[in-house]
């Protein structure tokens, strides 16, 4: 289990329907690619996080499939449509099975 | 800008055999978050004693998309460390049952302008301390818990949250009165050669700011961005984990993060940089 | 000027490449770009990447993307070991097709960004990287 996942969102408190938000995502994970080796000359295994989402009110606005090649505390930045209230649920999946999730509410303003 | 002096004829012959280049440091204003305004480019301090036209910090030598990721605490990935550090701060530990909560409240009054004022004179213990000596006396003094390592992820995450709250705040550190002698070894330190390169802090960053060193653009070595988020190694980066790295490039037997040595070159180095805004945690390659 | 020992070893790190080689480009690449296009052509225009020409550092380095009206985007390293970055599907609730990410480059090479297009067409763009050495290897 990667310690230490902190997961953080940057995205509006309220928008009006149908606005057009950027969302900016961090999660704090080493991204281990599996292509650096230890002291002893052994592989670190491959550890990282390999699929980010982001859905609003259950309707997905990004899912990205992700490789070693993302660095290490994964960065997104995008943007998303805001029909009515409700909330943007962020979901990491990491290869050693924890899914780690935050959720943004957003009120119409 | 660059001032005319004489170049150690160490680096002027790499320079002219490699035709290295001098790139200016970027003009360009930093205003973190929209509201903090920093003072990257100022006068000389009393410090430097006229061998610097003027104080350039790191930030102005570095690429615009790594300057870009400075001016905004979300995009700044050295404040996820800050916030690990605030959750420390709130949480009690050692034996005596409290958090740095619970003499000093809430961080952002109580420690602003601390990190500004680094390293500093300590009366009652009688020594220059460091802002990592200062957190672990109160962890042992006053907390009865367990010292931090001097360069830990959990050390310098604190300082980093410290240093956060004084962002914007100018540099200034004491040379005279009780710290003087500390200030006068560690000055002596920075115009000190080192290791099998023969080569001074000031080699690089004093007389040859601004040049390529290979692809890195040098800067004049301040260190009001610590600890720094190096896009390097993705993590914070304490000013005596730099100082031993740099010694240690010189094919010199480095010293420790900690030792009388690098606490009186922070002292001194700190005081080079009076003027320039507290900018840590910043981002640097 | 006397040719010391210190002279000689900065004349030799002085004439040391200051960018990395550059990265030869591998089949398993271009593999992957005929695995998401099944071998349709890809127009030059209708996907823009945007990356640094310098990469400050090759651990992470920001890359943008936008492509107007496309479903999934996949971003490809050419040259590291392997040239999977990421591949980005872009929902009913994007208000754009366009992102931010920071990524690891091995070596100088070029980013290749692929797009499918909601009318089941391709777009590819191309930026080369460069991906430099540091200084004192600190």
């Amino acid at each position: 289990m990667a310690e230490n996942v902190r997961p953080r969102v940057k995205a509006p408190r309220q928008a009006s329907a149908g606005e057009e938000v950027t969302i900016k995502t961090l999660i704090s994970h080493p991204m281990e690619s599996g292509q650096r080796k230890d002291s002893d000359g052994n592989t670190i295994p491959r550890s990282i996080i390999h699929r980010f989402t982001c859905e609003f009110n259950g309707e997905m606005v990004v899912d990205v499939a992700m490789e070693p090649a993302i660095s290490t505390n994964p960065y997104f930045e995008f943007e998303a449509v805001v029909p009515e209230a409700g909330d943007f649920k962020f979901t990491w999946y990491d290869d050693d099975g924890s899914v780690y999730e935050e959720t943004k509410s957003v009120a119409m303003a | 800008m660059k001032k005319i002096t004489c170049i150690p004829a160490l680096l002027s012959a790499g320079a002219i055999m490699a035709g290295a280049a001098y790139a200016e440091p970027v003009e360009d204003t930093l205003v973190v978050n929209g509201e903090i305004e920093m003072t990257t480019w100022t006068e000389p301090s009393d410090a430097v004693e006229g061998k610097l036209p003027q104080l350039i910090s790191g930030w102005h030598f570095r690429g615009t998309e790594t300057r870009a990721m400075q001016s905004d605490d979300f995009d700044n990935p050295g404040m996820i460390f800050v916030e690990d550090a605030k959750d420390a701060w709130y949480t009690a530990e050692g034996d005596a049952g409290k958090s740095c909560a619970g003499c000093h409240d809430d961080v952002a009054d109580s420690m602003k302008g601390v990190r500004a004022v680094y390293p500093k004179w300590n009366e009652e213990a009688g020594e220059v301390r460091t802002l990592e000596m200062q957190v672990n006396a109160c962890r042992t003094e006053n907390m009865d818990a367990e010292p931090l390592g001097y360069t830990s992820t959990d050390m310098t995450s604190m300082v980093a949250l410290i240093s956060s709250v004084s962002r914007g705040m100018p540099v200034d550190v004491a040379t005279d009165g009780p710290v003087s002698e500390t200030w006068e070894r560690g000055k002596e330190l920075y115009y000190t050669r080192f290791g099998q390169l023969e080569l001074s802090c000031a080699n690089c960053h004093e007389d040859n700011y601004g040049r390529m060193i290979r692809a890195d653009h040098l800067s004049q070595g301040h260190i009001n961005g610590f600890p720094v988020y190096r896009l390097k190694n993705t993590k914070l980066n304490a000013v005596h984990a730099r100082f031993k790295g740099c010694v240690r490039d010189t094919r010199a037997e480095t010293f420790a993060p900690g030792s009388p040595e690098f606490v009186a070159l922070e002292l001194y180095v700190a005081s080079r940089g009076n003027g320039l805004s507290v900018e840590g945690p910043s981002v640097r390659n | 000027m006397t040719m010391t020992r210190r002279n000689v070893m900065v004349m030799g790190a002085g004439a040391v490449i200051a960018l990395g080689l550059p990265m030869p480009a591998s089949a398993a690449a271009d593999d992957k770009i005929s695995e998401f296009t099944g071998g349709a052509d890809m127009a030059s225009e209708g996907i823009t990447l945007t990356a640094p020409e310098i990469a400050e550092n090759g651990n992470t380095v920001p890359i943008e993307i936008d492509a107007p009206g496309a479903e999934a985007v996949l971003i490809l390293a050419m040259g590291n070991p392997t040239p999977g970055v990421a591949e980005f599907k872009f929902g009913p609730l994007a208000a754009s097709q366009s992102a931010s990410t920071r990524i690891r480059l091995a070596g100088t090479q070029d980013v290749v960004a692929v797009a499918k297009m909601k009318d089941g067409s391709f777009a590819k763009a191309s930026s080369n990287v460069k991906v430099t050495i540091g200084g004192c290897g600190g």
